[in-house]
């Protein structure tokens, strides 16, 4: 059974294909948030503080950290919002720039295993990011595309991952710490995206038993109340043996999908965790209202 | 569609009705009947550049309008897109023996060198098609010769470029100075865009335009257009 462990200074995240899916938090990012950038790049850190926090609190196993803001210094600034991040929270931390000397400044300080994000198949990206991933102890996410584009075909997609893991081996990273991002396009452009990322999901879960994630709010791109085709797609990627997402946390009804998904497919035992985070207890009366934390016996 | 909506036989219609219903029938996505409202319009001598302006682009200037506003979603503007070109495959021959252009502007596109990225390009290149632009699309990871051997051979009025990540958006940057090394960007507006792009960016790498998103684009490049003639 494969199994991808990451981890801070004193918590463990296992991505596996009977474990609960790993909901890895996708706000601290400057894509498309105009006054986020100009903060960073000041220096000025209060929102990654917060958005660390509040997406903890709705449920984050993971948090991504990009610094990608054009024109700063994306090493300096990533580096700082690691340690910062790690110093807030105890989730292990997926370390997300398309810049080297970022992704190694990250690494360097950052506190236990993190997941690397990403590598293509493009030889230029794998022979400067692999040699990192293996000097750090480190986990990457593979992104199924390579020189020639995204291909079309599933099948075709499937042959790139299977490149990366093999290319990951020569460097001593093995498998399980390759998490392959099979790349979801958007279902408003590509009417058969969600059947051929289905497909390839099976085939790498089956075939290659590799964990994967993928960005899942790219597959609604372009559409009306995107958040209920996200809450839908979820799920049915948990089906088809996803086992992990970067996703935002914060939004409605998303940590519940993936949740349910999760008592659903049978990894959630005892629905445990569900009634856990959903139990109402009542304000009063005799009872205990409901289980504590669990007393190791033995 | 309801389906006691009355059916509308195209060639009933005189050339005014007609060319409302063509623009009612791209902004619904409806390749064919488009296709059959420029037959009829060529069978009845209308000039092809005519045809392009008041039934295609016009068409298409309100579905960028309701694009822009969140009125119409991706998936439409793909079927829209499809059906202009459906017409264009008819005009485009006419056009290019016709004696004055029609075409609002000659327009090269691609995504630089190191990103594969071609959504965003694409709706771009779609807007801009239907703003009357002959597009010329070069397609993903593009390294600075391809765009000198395009802009060499097409001669366009603009040329744009697409990045979608941190690492290669700079080489934008490449692409722009060398065309000014040239001497080419004094006469070659060129606009940038990209998810991870900002204005600060574009004015950094000396680009002429920032395009935030596909229907502005659109609309800057026709801007940029009306000023320069």
């Amino acid at each position: 059974m494969t199994r991808t462990i990451i981890s801070s200074a004193t918590k463990e995240v296992v991505m596996g294909f009977d474990q609960p899916f790993v909901m890895i938090g996708e706000r601290i990012n400057p894509t498309g948030r105009p006054k986020f950038s100009a903060e960073l790049k000041a220096g000025d850190y209060w929102r990654v503080k917060e958005d660390a926090l509040a997406q903890v609190a709705a449920g984050a196993q993971v948090l991504d950290v990009n610094a990608g803001v054009p024109l700063a210094d994306e090493p300096k600034i990533l580096a700082e919002i690691v340690e910062l991040v790690q110093s807030l929270t105890d989730v292990p931390l997926c370390i997300d720039s398309s810049i080297i000397a970022a992704l190694e400044a990250g690494l360097k300080v950052y506190k236990g295993k993190a997941l690397v994000n990403s590598t293509t198949a493009e030889e230029e990206v794998l022979e400067q990011v692999l040699p990192l991933v293996a000097k750090y102890g480190a986990a990457v996410v593979a992104i199924s595309n390579d020189e020639t584009g995204i291909s079309e075909d599933p099948d075709e997609r499937f042959e790139v991952a299977k490149r990366i893991v093999e290319h990951a081996a020569d460097y001593g990273i093995k498998p399980e710490d390759v998490v392959v991002d099979p790349l979801v396009m958007p279902i408003g452009a590509v009417t058969t995206a969600g059947q051929d990322v289905f497909r390839l999901i099976r085939r790498l879960r089956d075939e290659l038993k590799v964990n994967t994630t993928c960005g899942a709010s790219n597959v609604s791109f372009g559409l009306p109340n995107r958040q209920a085709i996200n809450n839908a797609f979820l799920p049915m990627l948990a089906t088809a043996g996803m086992t992990s997402a970067i996703l935002n946390v914060t939004h409605e009804g998303q940590v519940a999908a993936v949740k349910a998904a999760d008592v659903l497919n049978g990894v959630d035992p005892h629905c445990a965790n569900w009634i856990k985070t959903y139990r109402q207890p009542p304000a009063e009366g005799e009872g205990r209202g409901g289980r504590r934390g669990s007393r190791r016996r033995g | 569609m309801s389906d006691d909506e009355e059916e509308i036989i195209l060639r009933d219609l005189n050339d005014e009705e007609l060319v409302a219903q063509m623009q009612d029938d791209l902004y619904d996505g409806l390749r064919d009947e488009v296709f059959e409202g420029v037959e009829i319009l060529l069978e009845r001598k209308w000039d092809p550049n005519a045809i392009l302006s008041d039934a295609l682009v016009e068409g298409m200037r309100i579905v960028g309008i309701d694009f822009r506003d969140g009125i119409l979603f991706v998936p439409e503007v793909l079927q829209c897109a499809s059906a202009m070109k459906g017409g264009m495959g008819l005009l485009r021959p006419l056009l290019a023996a016709s004696e004055h252009a029609a075409s609002t502007g000659k327009y090269v596109i691609g995504t630089v060198k190191g990103d594969i990225h071609d959504i965003g390009k694409n709706l771009v290149g779609m807007m801009l098609e239907g703003a009357g632009f002959e597009v010329i699309d070069l397609g993903i990871n593009n390294p600075v010769e391809n765009y000198l051997e395009a802009i060499d051979k097409h001669k366009p009025d603009i040329l744009g470029m697409s990045a979608l990540l941190t690492t290669t958006m700079p080489y934008m940057g490449v692409v722009i100075e060398e065309l000014d090394k040239r001497g080419i960007l004094k006469e070659l507006p060129v606009m940038v865009g990209g998810a991870p792009l900002n204005q600060e960016f574009a004015d950094a790498i000396n680009a002429h335009t920032y395009g935030r998103d596909a229907a502005m684009s659109a609309e800057l490049a026709k801007t940029i257009i009306g000023r320069n003639r």
